[in-house]
């Protein structure tokens, strides 16, 4: 018997619908591999087993009724029927915690289940757990949890990437073929690239966020990770589409074209012909890492070869993005995270029995640094004299950085196509004393969050032995497009070997001797802390 | 751009309603500055006619018929309280408390 968990969805649903595999069977591999390995992974947050099994056993049954009653039946049912999925803990579950990875939500227990959540128990999707993130997704490490770090399966000393790091690494350990995560600077297509898997950040108003903890409200977006592209798509299209819960989720139709992208490399290298791609040359600056950049460029060679027209472009504003970002997220998450006051839920420290005193403990005590580095980014940006000068200004380079964008599609561009991270994954630790070492490394994806575009990162080769991600991003509402052109990306190389190449640790997540991710970041700020903080990006 | 003394950052801590110890006081100082320095690129760019951006995708007013439809239970609503008095939550005392905040 083959394994489990090296299938991919859009393998499964075929097998589940002749009854070839149950969902019981390939939820209880999956389950196996991460509980196995979430002691030296740390990828969950919380494995939910029997309520997996459970509707594992529902899907069979769904399956089995489908069966009897026809092949239209069987047609109906959407492909995650019987798959298991893994969802970030920031993901409403009813009856299940959504910690956000902040001690603050610790114990808090849904009462309602998120747009997302109730999408896919619709499809028949299995709830594998909940997986580990930054505190409030605010991190591009992962380390900023108030759990613990995950590691990252390719190089467990290293860092999976952030925010949404445990549901890229549980995706690349194969512990489940599809998670979702969100993306507010670059949180699902920064981890994907750093653990070697696809993830897509919708445009925003794709996805209902309903039931979805809030960082910065006008950049949030819910997307898709998963092992190649047809999964990403399938997935993203079991949980896309307007909800009157949300009122920033837009009444624009899921094409249903998502579901069937080719499975023919052929056919699905020739949607390159004649397709525009734009190469922005502020994307390839001092900073980034020359293995990073080569595989980026034999990406789009290889693309230029198999039909495409590939130029160069201008994005003027791009060095203003970090800046422009770091201003707007803290503002909009301080006001955001001003609902966490100990009254309605979550942790509330009462010892003083004075409202303001406790409502600083709480806070004080609830938040972890980072959290709490940006509230006073945010506060101060906001605050009386300081608006004009900070969010004001912010906001009127956002309209500049979209207009660059805009001028893009103008032009008649189909993508624009860019490194995902200037650097590989780099060492657990490594950047933790230095916020803004760490904030470079969004410096190519949050661009794209400000203008409110879809982008995905797909595997692009190796560079001293760790993934590099290529960032495809495209207009508003062009998903479709953008998971075509990816997936014919991924059909060119499809006997690369790079693709063969698993990640090369995963072997020692087995090993219950095996350090945890907390135990080897420990080991390496303690050993680094003399010199301050590692290479910035 | 503006430079952050100690006092200002105690003053946006509690602006937040952060109750932040002297170490982490002390540490934000410097991040916060360091942080603030990159900031200033921004005043390179002449924006004076430039029209601000708040959201990204072109929706009008969102509405809908005011209709009564199912929502959480007053049970549901207070499940996660840390403190609750039959259909309550509790707050600590407001008033007579000292310092009225900024």
């Amino acid at each position: 018997m083959t394994d489990l968990t090296r299938l991919h969805a859009h393998e499964m649903s075929p097998l589940l619908r002749v009854g070839e595999v149950s969902s019981r069977a390939l939820t209880e591999a999956h389950l196996a591999a991460a509980e196995r390995q979430n002691h030296s992974l740390n990828a969950w947050l919380v494995i939910y087993r029997t309520e997996a099994l459970a509707q594992a056993d529902a899907a069979d049954r769904r399956l089995a009724e489908a069966r009897r009653t026809g092949p239209a039946a069987l047609a109906a049912l959407h492909p995650l029927c019987g798959v298991p999925v893994g969802l970030k803990d920031l993901v409403s579950v009813k009856g299940g915690q959504a910690t956000a990875g902040s001690k603050i939500l610790a114990g808090y227990i849904a009462p309602f289940d998120s747009t997302v959540t109730a999408r896919l128990r619709q499809a028949g999707a299995v709830i594998l757990g909940k997986t580990n993130m930054d505190e409030f997704a605010m991190g591009s490490s992962t380390e900023h949890s108030a759990y613990g770090p995950t590691a990252n399966p390719w190089d467990l000393t290293r860092v999976p990437g952030g925010s949404s790091g445990g549901s890229a690494a549980a995706v690349a350990a194969f512990h489940v073929p599809l998670a979702i995560g969100t993306d507010t600077g670059g949180s699902i297509r920064q981890p994907a690239s750093m653990c070697g898997v696809v993830g897509m950040r919708p445009t925003y108003g794709r996805v209902s966020r309903y039931g979805i903890v809030a960082f910065a409200s006008s950049l949030d977006q819910i997307g898709p990770f998963g092992r190649d592209v047809r999964d990403a798509a399938i997935l993203l299209h079991a949980v896309s589409g307007h909800d009157r819960r949300d009122a920033t989720s837009a009444p624009i139709p899921v094409p249903p074209e998502l579901l069937s992208l080719p499975d023919s490399d052929d056919e699905a290298a020739s949607y390159l012909r004649g397709r525009r791609i734009a190469l922005p040359r502020e994307y390839f600056v001092e900073g980034m890492e020359p293995g990073v950049a080569a595989r980026v460029r034999e990406a789009v060679a290889a693309m230029q070869a198999a039909g495409a027209k590939v130029e160069e472009v201008s994005l003027p504003h791009t060095d203003y993005g970090l800046a422009t970002y770091y201003i707007i997220a803290p503002a909009e998450c301080s006001s955001n995270l001003a609902r966490y006051d100990g009254v309605k839920y979550g942790f509330a420290d009462r010892s003083s029995g004075e409202f303001i005193a406790d409502y600083l403990r709480t806070r004080g005590a609830g938040f972890g640094p980072e959290v709490k580095r940006r509230i006073m980014l945010g506060t101060y940006a906001l605050s009386a004299g300081y608006y004009d000068a900070y969010y004001l200004k912010a906001q009127k380079v956002r309209t500049l950085i979209k207009a660059d964008f805009d001028a893009v599609w103008a032009a008649g561009f189909d993508s624009i196509c860019a490194p995902t991270s200037p650097t590989v994954a780099f060492p657990l630790g490594a950047k933790l004393a230095d916020p803004v070492a760490m904030y470079l490394i969004d410096a190519c994806t949050l661009p794209v969050n400000m203008a409110g575009l879809p982008g995905v990162s797909v595997p692009a080769g190796l560079s001293d032995g760790l993934p590099v991600g290529l960032q495809i991003v495209g207009a508003p509402w062009s998903e479709l497009s953008m998971l075509r052109l990816a997936r014919a990306y991924e059909a060119i190389t499809a006997r690369a070997t790079w693709r063969a190449v698993e990640p090369a640790e995963l072997h020692l997540t087995d090993d219950p001797t095996t350090p945890s991710p907390a135990e080897r970041m420990t080991r390496h700020t303690q050993g680094a802390s003399a010199t301050g903080s590692g290479g910035q990006a | 751009m503006a430079t952050l003394s100690r006092a200002d950052v105690e003053h946006v801590a509690h602006l937040a309603r952060l109750g932040l110890t002297e170490e982490e006081l002390a540490r934000l100082e410097g991040q916060l500055n360091h942080i603030l320095d990159q900031y200033t690129i921004l005043t390179m760019l002449d924006t004076e006619h430039i029209p601000p951006t708040a959201q990204t995708i072109e929706l009008a007013n969102i509405l809908r018929d005011d209709v009564v439809t199912p929502s959480l239970t007053t049970d549901e609503a207070l499940s996660n309280a840390p403190e609750r008095s039959g259909d309550h939550f509790v707050v600590p005392a407001i008033l007579g408390g000292g310092e009225g905040g900024a």
